[in-house]
């Protein structure tokens, strides 16, 4: 995986620092956000009647926060982190490195004070305005420059295969930030999508599930390849099912948006093409898994005193569940029934608190301690973070599973005398309880990113204390 | 690790190993298709949208159905002139102004405007959605979650009152609701230039264009003067669904 050198290589880590301390400071505030808009929705006064925190403007800042705040300065910290470790060489840019720091953070802050206001575009995981969406594209396209280069500039002979991942990340986000935030403007703050009904839909779709996929999942598919072998100091089970997984889901997720619009006014070949695609991707997904689970074969007893290969190991299983479950809920029998409903947002959240965020977690623990050379400052409170995130996402997931699963059902029943048994409200009212349930399930989760907040900054600390010295980001 | 020259593939994907430019080209190449095949016929096939698909149009024929889809505007109507049925217009300024409030409020997050062809769905909400009926809608507003309601067919169904009850307090209308209170939106006036401006940006749209006159746009300045934000979205939620006159027997998607 990482050549070996007569000389030990210099890299450049300060900027993956930054990025680190950031993602754990979006976990926790973005986490915190999702259990205040939970609750908005269990209790209706938490609105508090103020325009600036109601559900419809805080719910984007939310998805925001996690998405691009905590899921973006992960993938930019592993993606650095990463790239310089398998090549063996520096960065091809320190400068431009970071400049996507600054850029990215400016981006967030820009989010944190436009998106309450109520500046929105109006598409779901690309609500920010015109200008915000120009700096992304110029700090994405700087980002993804800097990677590539420095693949370009390794001295190791073969590209590693979590930078596979990462350079597929990098090009279809290109694609599809460019292609979906295609808008006209009416002022500095109001902009308008320049597609309309039918296509805009399919095209919103087309971004919002390979957000999802190559995102949220080729991106942290490269950290899996390269972080869960360092952890259990195995070799990748598998080179070439690797490859096939790789290249399986590189060229088949970007099918499988259309399934978001099953039954709606989108032509039926196009809805059906993308679940045929997405049932295919069962094969990969799975492939994908496998491969990190097996990778732990003959070191799984590991996983009784490493907290850290603990979220890793867990994370792919929560992979393995969600990616069986969204073939599922694509299939249109099952989608006439889960569309609309919490199902969907049960469905999300199995995959960003239990993969996304599990192995970013495991991701960041291992580089912490990589990066200021040392130990945590209390491997039992990773331990503690470990269950409660694990408990937390289960608790969460089951809430809407159960509200979901009921909602599909109340709406769609009927009376002997062929009228519809429930009114609307009924439904919302009958949510009630699961809607409580995912609070709690939330607050443990958040509680959770707390414990990691202070964990990380306390190692931060006794390593610099270490070194003698006050400066958080210490030498390399 | 050990042996660098040794092809563990095929060649092929052994070269794309060890070559940036090439890794990169490929990558590009595979994760284009699935959009370019799904998206761009969209722009193109007849049959994607209710009003040029040749089969609807031979369903209606059979079913004897003249009601048109899309409005037919003759020359000297005004916006105004338009009556529910005669087929999807592009927006009214006073509904425009309430539909950029809508956006900005974030209700498409908690309401679909989507009909799904089911029994339960036509008992609850009407006719299911056709694609020309949201052709104006820049961006779609179809949603993808029902914490509230559907509103794709709210327009005529409840009146005005009622609307400025329930957005104020809808607590106070229904008990169980979980829907913020939106009272404030009364203290807002709606920008008339604004509105003025949003209609020339619609005009401008490459794919489905407002087809806004010069005097739609000089008259909508007076057409919401004085109006607020609450009114307006009022006069939006009352203009939804009711463009296109459905008839039984008819095939409106294929």
């Amino acid at each position: 995986m990482e050549a070996t050198q007569a000389t030990p290589v210099k890299y450049d880590m300060d900027v993956v620092k930054w990025f680190s301390i950031m993602a754990v400071i979006y976990l926790v505030v973005g986490t915190l956000i999702g259990v205040y808009i939970a609750a908005e929705l269990a209790w209706p006064f938490l609105n508090f009647d103020i325009p600036y925190i109601t559900f419809g403007r805080l719910r984007p800042l939310h998805t925001n926060a996690v998405i691009f705040a905590f899921g973006g300065c992960t993938l930019m910290a592993t993606g650095y982190y990463i790239v310089q470790r398998t090549g063996a060489t520096r960065l091809w840019s320190n400068g431009l490195a970071w400049f996507t720091f600054w850029g990215w953070n400016l981006i967030i802050v820009l989010a944190v004070i436009t998106l309450p206001m109520g500046f929105t575009q109006g598409k779901e995981y690309a609500e920010l305005e015109w200008p915000i969406d120009i700096m992304i594209a110029v700090v994405w396209l700087a980002f993804g420059l800097n990677h590539i280069m420095t693949v370009a500039i390794r001295k190791t002979s073969h590209i590693y295969v979590s930078n596979w991942f990462t350079m597929s990340m990098i090009v279809m986000i290109t694609y599809l930030h460019v292609v979906n935030s295609l808008a006209i403007p009416v002022s500095l703050t109001k902009s308008y999508s320049i597609f309309s009904g039918v296509q805009d839909a399919m095209i919103q779709w087309w971004w919002g599930h390979n957000a999802v996929g190559f995102y949220l999942t080729a991106g942290f598919l490269g950290m899996m390849y390269y972080f869960v072998p360092k952890q259990a100091n195995r070799p990748v089970f598998s080179y070439r099912l690797s490859v096939l997984h790789f290249w399986a889901l590189t060229f088949g997720y970007v099918w499988l948006g259309a399934h978001h619009l099953q039954y709606t006014a989108l032509p039926d070949w196009t809805g059906s093409l993308g679940a045929s695609v997405s049932l295919a991707m069962i094969i990969p997904s799975w492939g994908g898994a496998m491969n990190g689970m097996m990778t732990l074969s003959g070191a799984w007893d590991r996983l009784r005193t490493d907290y850290i290969l603990r979220f890793l190991v867990v994370s792919l299983a929560f992979y393995a569940m969600s990616t069986f479950e969204g073939p599922v809920m694509s299939i249109k029998t099952v989608n006439a029934l889960s569309h609309y409903t919490d199902w969907t947002i049960g469905h999300v959240h199995s995959g960003a608190l239990g993969w996304v965020a599990m192995v970013a977690v495991g991701s960041i623990y291992h580089m912490v301690k990589k990066l200021w050379h040392t130990e945590m400052y209390s491997d039992s409170l990773v331990n503690v973070h470990f269950w409660l995130a694990t408990i937390g996402a289960v608790v969460y997931v089951v809430a809407m599973w159960v509200s979901g699963i009921m909602q599909g059902l109340m709406w769609r029943d009927y009376d002997e005398y062929g009228a519809l048994t429930y009114t609307f409200v009924e439904s919302v009212s009958a949510m009630h309880p699961y809607y409580a349930m995912r609070v709690v399930g939330g607050i443990i989760y958040n509680l959770g990113a707390w414990i990691m907040l202070y964990n990380v900054v306390m190692t931060v600390r006794q390593a610099c204390a270490a070194r003698g010295t006050n400066a958080v980001p210490a030498n390399a | 690790m050990s042996d660098h020259g040794k092809i563990y593939s095929t060649n092929f994907q052994d070269s794309l190993e060890r070559s940036t430019v090439k890794l990169a080209i490929m990558i590009a190449l595979a994760v284009a298709v699935g959009g370019l095949v799904e998206i761009v016929p969209l722009f193109y096939v007849d049959s994607t949208m209710t009003h040029l698909s040749p089969n609807v149009k031979e369903s209606q024929r059979k079913a004897g159905d003249v009601a048109p889809i899309v409005w037919d505007r003759k020359a000297g109507q005004t916006l105004d002139d338009w009556k529910p049925g005669d087929g999807v217009r592009p927006y009214k300024p006073l509904e425009l102004a309430g539909r950029e409030v809508y956006i900005r409020e974030g209700c498409y997050l908690c309401h679909s405007q989507m009909i799904r062809p089911f029994r339960d769905e036509k008992d609850r909400y009407g006719h299911y959605s056709v694609s020309s009926e949201s052709m104006y809608d820049h961006p779609f507003q179809w949603g993808s979650k029902r914490t509230g309601p559907d509103l794709a067919r709210v327009g005529g169904k409840y009146s005005d009152e009622w609307h400025r009850r329930h957005l104020s307090y809808p607590r106070n209308v229904v008990p169980e609701s979980v829907m913020p209170n939106f009272f404030w939106l009364d203290n807002n006036k709606v920008d008339p230039a604004n509105v003025a401006a949003t209609m020339e940006v619609m005009r401008k749209m490459p794919f489905y264009p407002a087809p806004y006159t010069d005097a739609d746009i000089a008259s909508a300045k007076a057409a919401v003067d004085g109006k607020t934000e609450l009114d307006a979205v009022i006069a939006y939620l009352q203009g939804l669904g009711n463009h296109i006159k459905f008839t039984d027997g008819v095939n409106y998607r294929d």
